[in-house]
């Protein structure tokens, strides 16, 4: 009776599916709760809730750091845009294969190993203080673009990395047929190469854009009103900690919409179900 | 049908190699105006190989190749002009999966012969409804099946007037009920005169469309002539023997 055995596979299914609800519920209610629990009845917590959750405080710092949250987001917004021509431009001195350009293409493996290497905190000193420090006429000395700078320069080494990545992946066989039909060297990177690499590259680019999104706060060290060096400003005021948890709402305002943007890219395996 | 007239292919004493292994050693060939020569032999002989070092998709150890009388495999000679008179269709179509089927005929003729956008969008219009693909203009590669995917790949070949065009096992990948489609948009072309080197495993194809066949061996051409004399009575025993083996694969198909 094909009939009701489809009828009892179904039955089977629907148990099998409330079965996995009850338990995903019951692991998140113990799991959660019991979280919870260890914090809320920790022998700190009173104090803890008075400095890093105060309402009060919250209400009052939440403006002046959101504004100064502002001036971050400006910052990662021009930084990304500029990592992702400066980092194109990187990768495509080290593909290319023209005797020409191999001093280019050795600077820019050097450029690659150095940039990654050093963290970002370091770099941000080095070019904050160390560049107005030449004391040389049409330097900038504006420490947010200093501070944007040394993002840049970061940030594009590991771009360029991940757009050559995407070069590589790109089937020999596409190269060659774009040339069979009279495209030039250039043409076939441009026309049929690049476009496929950027493409399968972008969930990586935004991930690494994630990570600058919140590494702006990096820039408060040489003097700028972001929204960190804000929060740090009222914390120290007030000697409560809650303008920064104010600070980290901000940033997570944008870095978890570009992180769903990321999910979506890469396919529905990202997504949490 | 039109005659064969003087040579447009001619390769004189081709050889290659790939580190020790030689794929190519002297290979003698000449395929004339209107003619479709066939090229035949067991996988890894050196067909795909061939056809490469003709578009200059890679570089032979010696010999030359010449096209319409001039010789193309002069390190001085800029590949990118002659490719753009040659046609080659690959065995895995090798479509841009980013574009659509009619941006895949349009870019050579866009970006290698000047057309402008709307010339280009009407000659790839006119190429794809020749070969059966109206309709499918906007579809993405991944949206057609084999057969359609090589009819694009072939009216992308066609579509920049080249002088010969060079056909790489382009029903291998194919599922077998899609064979045909894909011969059929050959045959149409031999019909109308194009001259093509054809690498294949379709024997029966190569009997009713070349007027050349070729039985390309350890890389050399072992044995040459009209199809009749080649698959029928094969004077070489090595032509034979794969010409033995090969019926045997088909008929246990």
């Amino acid at each position: 009776m094909p009939n009701d055995r489809r009828l009892e596979r179904e039955a089977a299914k629907r148990r099998k599916h409330r079965r996995g609800q009850a338990i995903a519920a019951l692991s998140s209610v113990v799991i959660l709760g019991g979280l919870a629990t260890l914090i809320l009845t920790s022998p700190g917590w009173p104090e803890v809730r008075e400095t890093f959750f105060n309402w009060e405080v919250f209400k009052d710092s939440f403006p002046d750091v959101a504004k100064a949250f502002w001036l971050d987001v400006k910052i990662f917004i021009v930084a990304e845009l500029a990592i992702l021509v400066v980092g194109l431009i990187v990768a495509l001195v080290r593909i290319s294969r023209s005797p020409a350009t191999f001093p280019l293409r050795a600077l820019s493996v050097i450029y690659v190993d150095v940039f990654r290497g050093v963290p970002t905190i370091l770099l941000v000193f080095l070019i904050g203080f160390g560049v107005p420090a030449l004391r040389l006429d049409g330097l900038p000395t504006d420490p947010v673009v200093l501070g944007a700078i040394a993002l840049i320069l970061s940030y594009s080494a590991y771009v360029a990395e991940v757009y050559r990545a995407g070069v590589n992946s790109v089937h020999r066989g596409q190269r060659d047929a774009a040339l069979a039909v009279g495209l030039t060297e250039t043409q076939a990177m441009r026309h049929v190469v690049l476009p496929q690499a950027v493409r399968r590259v972008s969930p990586p680019l935004l991930n690494d854009f994630v990570a600058l999104q919140k590494d702006v706060a990096l820039i408060s060290i040489l003097g700028p009103l972001e929204a960190f060096r804000e929060a740090q400003i009222i914390e120290a005021q007030l000697f409560n900690f809650t303008p920064l948890v104010a600070a980290a709402l901000l940033y997570l305002a944008v870095t978890i919409p570009t992180a769903r943007i990321v999910d979506r890219l890469g396919g529905p395996e990202g997504a949490v179900r | 049908m039109s005659a064969p007239g003087g040579p447009v292919l001619e390769l004189r004493e081709i050889t290659k190699s790939y580190g020790e292994r030689e794929v190519l050693r002297g290979i003698d060939l000449t395929v004339r105006e209107h003619e479709a020569v066939a090229l035949i032999g067991a996988s890894g002989s050196g067909k795909s190989t061939l056809l490469r070092c003709i578009d200059l998709l890679e570089e032979i150890d010696d010999g030359d190749v010449f096209l319409d009388g001039e010789v193309i495999t002069d390190p001085a000679v800029d590949p990118v002009a002659v490719r753009r008179r040659l046609g080659l269709v690959f065995q895995a179509y090798n479509l841009f999966p980013h574009l659509t089927a009619l941006e895949n005929v349009m870019l050579g003729e866009r970006r290698a012969h000047g057309a402008s956008r709307a010339e280009a969008d009407a000659r790839g219009r006119e190429l794809l409804a020749r070969f059966g693909l109206a309709g499918r203009e906007d579809d993405r590669p991944d949206n057609l099946s084999g057969g359609q995917q090589q009819r694009v790949a072939i009216a992308r070949a066609f579509a920049g007037r080249p002088r010969a065009l060079l056909l790489d096992e382009v029903t291998s990948a194919l599922d077998p009920e899609l064979v045909g489609e894909v011969l059929a948009a050959v045959r149409d072309l031999k019909a109308e005169g194009m001259t093509m080197l054809i690498a294949t495993h379709e024997m029966s194809f190569a009997r009713e469309v070349a007027d050349q066949v070729a039985f390309l061996h350890e890389g050399r051409i072992v044995e040459q002539g009209s199809p009749a004399q080649v698959l029928e009575a094969p004077q070489r025993d090595e032509t034979r023997r794969f010409l033995r083996r090969f019926q045997g694969i088909t008929q246990s198909i």
